[in-house]
C-alpha cells in the first residue's frame, strides 16, 4: 500500500536519474591520504582497534540499553539540566584551568561587538555589514536557531548563502566550482552600521503539504519559499543560487573534530557498492590552516575542516570581524561594495592588525570545542528501547551512525579516546529534491547534506523553546523532519509513513531520549 | 617546592582512606553553612524588601539611600553562598533567577540616549518595560499593564533566549536603585535620583508608578526565591539529602564547587575577561560599583567551605568538622599549603577592596594601560588559580580522583564511561 501524496512523485523521478548516471561514470576517489593535522595524535594500538570495533558494533540485543550508551559525549557528558542552560555547560572532564579558558571564551562568544572606532578596542570592528552582533545571538543558548516566527519576528538565527556557478577550480577531485555573488559576496547580511545600506530582508512563505500516515493520521509539512526583499545593492546575479541555513546547536563539536578522519571515511560508499541505496560521500576541502586537503566536518554541507576555520569564517561572514584566518577587515563585502571596504575598521596594532586576534580566536574555539553533551534520559524505558530497534530496523542508522571513538591525543585530554554517540556519519547524502537547495558547496551537490548529528535533539524544546529542525528550520517536529527525508533516505522515510503508529511513536520517543 | 609537596602527598596516600568515616560530619557542616548562608540571604533580602517598600511609598533621598544600603548588605551573605552553586545541581539550576548578569538594562527602564536603542543584537535591549504597558515578543503581543513577579519571571527573564535580558534578581534591583553608571572608566557609580519614584508632577524619568511596581515585584520575587532555596538546606531538605546520598561524591561536590568558583567563574569570566576587554561593563555589580566586594565575598565563600566556618550576619559562628580536618589527617603539610593559598587569595582580594573603598573603583581598574588596576586584579586572579592547583592536590590526597568515573569497561552499564 502506498501513501505517497502526488506532490512527492516528481521528486522520486528527479533524483533517480542523476543517481544512475553517477554510478556509471564515477570511480571512487582514494582519500586514504587524508589525515588529521589539527590533532596531536597518539596512534591507536591493535588492542585499542579491537576494543573500538567491539564497543561501536551495532546492538545485538535490543531488549536492554548498551554499556556507555547514556553518556553520549563520553566522560565529558553532563547531567541533563531541565532548563535552557542544558547546552551551555563545560565538559565534565575539563581541568579547572581549562574551565577558565572555557569561561573567558564564553565571554567572547556572548560579547556584543561594536562599531569602530570605540574606546573598548578589544571589542570593536563590527561589520560594516553583518547578520548579528555576537556569536550567541544566532546560537541562542548554544542551541539551534530558528526561522522567523512571523512577519514581525527577526531572522537573526538564520542566514542566506549565495553563490553562482563557476570560478577557480580546485585540485580536489569532484569539486563543484562555485563563487560568491560578484556584488553581494558569499552570504547576505541583513544588518549594517549607520551609513551603509543592509543587503536584504529575508521573507519566508510556507505552503502546507499533507502527508497521510498509517493508522489514519495526517502529518502536515510546510514547504518554504524565500524572497530576498529590499536588496540594498541592486540586483543579484541572474544565476545566483540560494542556500538558507539555520544556526546549528553547539554541543559536542570538539568531539566531532576528534573522530579519526579515516574512521569517517570507512563509512563512505560513494558508488553504493553494497547496494543499500545509501552512498555516503566525504566532503573534502582545502585547509588554509594546514595547507592541505582535509575532510570537511562542520556546517550543513561539511564545508569546514576544523572548528577554528568554522569560527573564523563565521566571525568574518556573520559579524564582519577579521581574524588571522580571515584577515579581510570588511568581512564579506565585495569590491563592488566600495564604501564598506573603505570604512573605518576595528583593526589595531595591539591585536596584530586584526579585529579579533589569535588569542581571542583560540579562546572562542576552545569554548566551542568543549560544550558538553547532556546525558540521555530514559535509556532503559521500554518504549525508548523499542524505538531504538525501529531506528536500526528502518535503516536510520545507515547514515545516523550511532557511535565513534575519538583519537587518543595529546593536547586535549577532554576529547581524547572518548566513546561518543553523535548519531551521524559526518558524510554527505543525497536527500532528494524536497530538501535540495540546488546550491553546491565543495564536493557537495545541490541535493546533498551532511548527516546532522542527533545527540541532544530531544533537548531542543527545553533549550530553545521550539522544535524546528533541518537546515532551514522548516520541520516543526521530529516527525516532520523525518518525513522530509528523501533521496537516499526515501525508503526509510516511506517505512516510517507505513509502519504501525505505535512503532512510529516509539521511534520518536527514542529520538526524544537523545 | 612543588615537587617536594607532591612527594609528601604521595607518601601519605595510604592513610587517606582512614578519613572516610568523617565524611558525614564534614558534609553536615557544609550543609549547615549553606543553610545559614541562605537563611541570612533571606533575612537580608527581607530587610531590602522593607526598605524598598518604604522607598516606593515615601520616596526621599534618605529612603533611597537606605534601600541601597540594604541591597549592599544583602550581597554580603549571598555572595558567600555562590560556592554552593557548582557541585549542587539544585543550586545550579536555580541561581540564574537571582544572580544573572550582565544585563541589558534598557529592557527594564530608561537608559541614556547614547546607549543604543533597539539593536539588531537584542531588540528588547531598549524595550523599557517601565514605560510600556504592551510590547511585542517573538511576534506576539505581551500585556504588561500590571508588572507582577510572574511577568518578570515567566515572560521577560531571558526573553527571546537572550541571556542579557535579565529581568529578575539582585542585578535588576541594583539597576533600579542606582541607575546606569555613565562614568565609563571614570570615578562614580550610577546616580538615579529618588524622584524617579515620586508619584505625580515631580516624577522624573516618567512612569514612576510602574518603576515602583517593578522594583517591588523584583524584590518580592527575590525574597520568594531565597525562601525556596533556604528550605532546601534545612534538615530533610532536598539539597541536603542529595548531598548526603553518596558521601564520597558529596566531598567531591564540595571541592568541585571551590575549584570551579575560584578558577573558571571568578578568576576567568568575572575578572580575567574584563581585563582582557578593558570594558567597564564587565564588572559584576556595575551600577552600584560593588564588584570589589563581590569578588572578595566569593573568595571568602571558598574559604568558609574549606575551614568549615561561617560568620553569620548576626555575628554568630557556624562551624564543625571540616575539609581542613580531613586534609590534616591525610597530610598536615598539604593543609598548611591550602591555608596559605587561601590567605594569599584573600590578601589579593582585600587589596582590591581597599583600593576601591579608597576611591579607585573596579571599573577604573579595568581601563586599558592602567598598570595599578591590572596588578590588583591579577593579584586576585593569581590567588584563585594557585589555590585551585592545591585543591587538585587535595582531590588526589583524599583519593577522590576516580569517583566521578564510576563503572568501567567491563560493566554492562549504560551509565558507565568508556576509558
Amino acid at each position: 500500500m502506498r501513501y505517497l501524496p502526488l506532490a512527492f512523485l516528481p521528486i522520486c523521478v528527479a533524483f533517480a536519474i542523476p543517481a544512475l548516471i553517477q554510478a556509471q561514470s564515477e570511480v571512487a576517489p582514494d582519500w586514504s591520504h587524508l589525515g588529521d593535522p589539527h590533532l596531536q595524535i597518539v596512534p591507536r594500538s591493535e588492542a585499542e582497534r579491537a576494543r573500538v570495533a567491539g564497543v561501536t558494533a551495532p546492538p545485538a540485543d535490543f531488549s536492554q540499553a548498551l554499556a556507555f550508551e547514556e553518556n553520549g559525549g563520553g566522560a565529558g557528558t553532563v547531567r541533563a539540566r531541565m532548563n535552557a542552560d542544558a547546552f551551555s555547560q563545560p565538559m565534565a572532564n575539563l581541568a579547572f584551568e581549562e574551565e577558565l579558558d572555557f569561561r573567558v571564551g564564553n565571554g567572547l562568544f556572548r560579547r556584543l561587538w561594536v562599531s569602530p572606532p570605540a574606546s573598548t578596542i578589544a571589542s570593536d570592528g563590527l561589520g560594516p555589514l553583518f547578520n548579528a552582533r555576537s556569536c550567541q545571538r544566532c546560537h541562542i543558548k548554544d542551541g539551534r536557531g530558528h526561522p522567523p516566527e512571523g512577519p514581525d519576528d527577526n531572522a537573526v538565527s538564520m542566514l542566506m548563502r549565495v553563490t553562482i556557478p563557476g570560478g577557480p577550480l580546485s585540485e580536489i577531485e569532484g569539486y563543484l566550482a562555485t563563487q560568491p555573488d560578484p556584488v553581494y559576496g558569499g552570504q547576505l547580511q541583513d544588518r549594517s552600521l549607520a551609513g551603509h545600506p543592509s543587503e536584504f530582508r529575508m521573507q519566508i512563505e510556507y505552503e502546507e503539504i499533507e502527508v497521510p500516515l498509517s493508522g489514519g493520521a495526517v502529518a502536515t509539512l510546510r514547504q518554504p519559499t524565500y524572497t530576498m526583499a529590499d536588496l540594498g545593492y541592486g540586483p543579484l546575479h541572474p544565476d545566483v543560487m540560494f542556500s538558507p541555513r539555520v544556526a546549528p546547536q553547539m554541543i559536542g563539536l570538539g568531539l566531532l573534530e576528534a573522530i579519526p578522519a579515516q574512521d569517517i571515511l570507512a563509512g563512505a560508499d560513494p558508488l553504493d557498492a553494497d547496494g543499500d541505496g545509501i552512498s555516503g560521500r566525504p566532503q573534502v576541502v582545502w585547509s588554509v590552516e594546514f595547507d592541505q586537503p582535509m575532510l570537511g566536518r562542520f556546517g550543513h554541507k561539511a564545508g569546514m575542516p576544523t572548528l577554528r576555520a568554522q569560527n573564523a569564517g563565521a566571525f568574518s561572514g556573520d559579524i564582519g570581524i577579521s581574524s588571522p584566518l580571515n584577515p579581510a577587515l570588511w568581512g564579506d563585502c565585495t569590491e563592488a561594495q566600495a564604501a564598506c571596504r573603505t570604512a573605518i575598521h576595528g583593526d589595531n596594532p595591539e591585536q596584530n592588525g586584526f579585529e579579533i586576534d589569535e588569542i581571542g580566536l583560540d579562546l572562542v574555539t576552545f569554548y566551542t570545542a568543549h560544550l558538553a553533551v547532556p546525558a540521555r534520559r530514559d535509556v532503559d524505558a521500554p518504549e525508548v528501547l523499542r524505538g531504538r530497534e525501529v531506528f536500526h530496523a528502518t535503516g536510520c542508522a545507515g547514515c545516523h551512525t550511532p557511535s565513534f571513538v575519538t583519537h587518543r591525543q595529546e593536547g586535549d585530554p577532554a576529547t581524547s579516546f572518548q566513546l561518543i554517540w553523535p548519531y551521524s556519519d559526518l558524510l554527505l547524502h543525497d536527500m532528494g529534491d524536497g530538501l535540495a537547495d540546488h546550491s553546491p558547496e565543495g564536493r557537495a551537490t545541490g541535493r546533498e547534506w551532511r548527516t546532522a548529528p542527533l545527540w541532544g535533539i530531544g533537548m531542543t524544546e527545553t533549550v530553545s523553546g521550539h522544535t524546528y529542525f533541518l537546515h532551514d528550520g522548516r520541520a516543526r517536529s521530529l516527525l516532520e523532519a523525518v518525513l522530509w527525508h528523501g533521496g537516499e533516505a526515501q525508503s526509510a522515510r516511506d517505512a516510517v509513513v507505513e509502519m504501525p503508529p505505535e512503532d512510529r511513536a516509539a521511534l520518536i520517543a527514542f529520538l526524544e531520549s537523545l | 617546592m612543588k615537587r617536594i609537596l607532591m612527594a609528601g602527598t604521595a607518601m601519605v596516600l595510604s592513610t587517606g582512606m582512614a578519613a572516610a568515616q568523617d565524611y558525614a560530619g564534614v558534609l553536615d557542616t557544609y550543609s549547615d553553612i549553606a543553610e545559614a548562608g541562605y537563611a541570612d540571604s533571606l533575612i537580608a533580602a527581607q530587610n531590602l524588601q522593607a526598605a524598598v517598600n518604604a522607598l516606593v511609598s515615601e520616596p526621599s533621598a534618605q529612603n533611597l539611600q537606605a534601600a541601597r544600603a540594604a541591597w549592599l548588605a544583602a550581597r554580603v551573605p549571598y555572595q558567600q553562598t555562590e560556592v554552593f552553586r557548582f557541585g549542587n545541581a539544585i543550586v545550579d539550576d536555580w541561581e540564574g533567577k537571582v544572580n544573572a548578569w550582565p544585563l541589558d538594562e534598557g529592557l527594564i527602564d530608561y537608559v541614556d540616549g547614547g546607549y543604543g536603542g533597539p539593536t539588531d543584537e537584542n531588540e528588547l535591549a531598549a524595550l523599557n518595560v517601565v514605560a510600556n504597558t504592551s510590547f511585542t515578543l517573538s511576534g506576539e503581543t505581551v500585556d504588561a499593564s500590571e508588572i507582577t513577579p510572574a511577568l518578570l519571571e515567566e515572560t521577560l527573564h531571558e526573553a527571546d533566549g537572550v541571556e542579557a535580558n535579565v529581568a529578575t534578581g539582585y542585578h535588576a534591583i541594583e539597576f533600579l536603585l542606582w541607575g546606569q553608571d555613565l562614568n565609563g572608566h571614570g570615578a562614580g557609580a550610577g546616580d538615579r535620583p529618588y524622584t524617579d519614584y515620586v508619584q505625580g508632577e515631580d516624577c522624573t524619568g516618567g512612569n514612576c508608578d510602574r518603576r515602583g511596581e517593578y522594583l517591588v515585584a523584583a524584590t518580592d520575587l527575590l525574597v520568594s526565591d531565597l525562601e525556596w532555596m533556604a528550605a532546601q538546606w534545612v534538615e530533610g531538605g532536598a539539597a541536603r539529602t542529595a548531598l548526603l546520598e553518596d558521601e564520597s561524591a558529596g566531598i567531591v561536590a564540595m571541592l568541585t564547587g571551590m575549584g570551579s568558583l575560584s578558577y573558571g567563574e571568578t578568576a576567568g569570566e568575572r575578572m580575567r575577561l574584563g581585563l582582557m576587554l578593558n570594558d567597564p561593563e564587565e564588572e559584576h555589580s556595575c551600577f552600584a560599583d560593588n564588584t570589589h566586594n563581590d569578588h572578595y565575598l566569593n573568595g571568602l565563600g571558598v574559604q568558609n567551605v574549606y575551614r568549615g566556618e561561617y560568620v553569620r550576619i548576626d555575628g554568630s559562628l557556624v562551624s564543625g568538622p571540616s575539609l581542613a580536618d580531613l586534609v590534616t589527617e591525610a597530610d598536615a603539610d598539604l593543609n598548611a599549603e591550602m591555608n596559605l593559598r587561601l590567605a594569599e587569595t584573600m590578601f589579593g582580594l582585600s587589596r582590591i577592596v581597599n583600593a576601591a573603598e579608597a576611591g579607585f573603583a573596579y571599573d577604573q581598574m579595568l581601563e586599558r594601560g592602567n598598570a595599578g588596576g591590572e596588578m590588583l586584579i591579577m593579584g586576585g586572579v593569581n590567588g584563585f588559580i594557585a589555590q585551585t592547583e592545591t585543591i587538585e592536590r587535595i582531590v588526589a590526597a583524599l583519593e577522590l580522583d576516580a569517583i566521578e568515573f564510576e563503572g568501567s569497561d567491563s560493566l554492562d552499564n549504560p551509565s558507565a564511561v568508556f576509558e
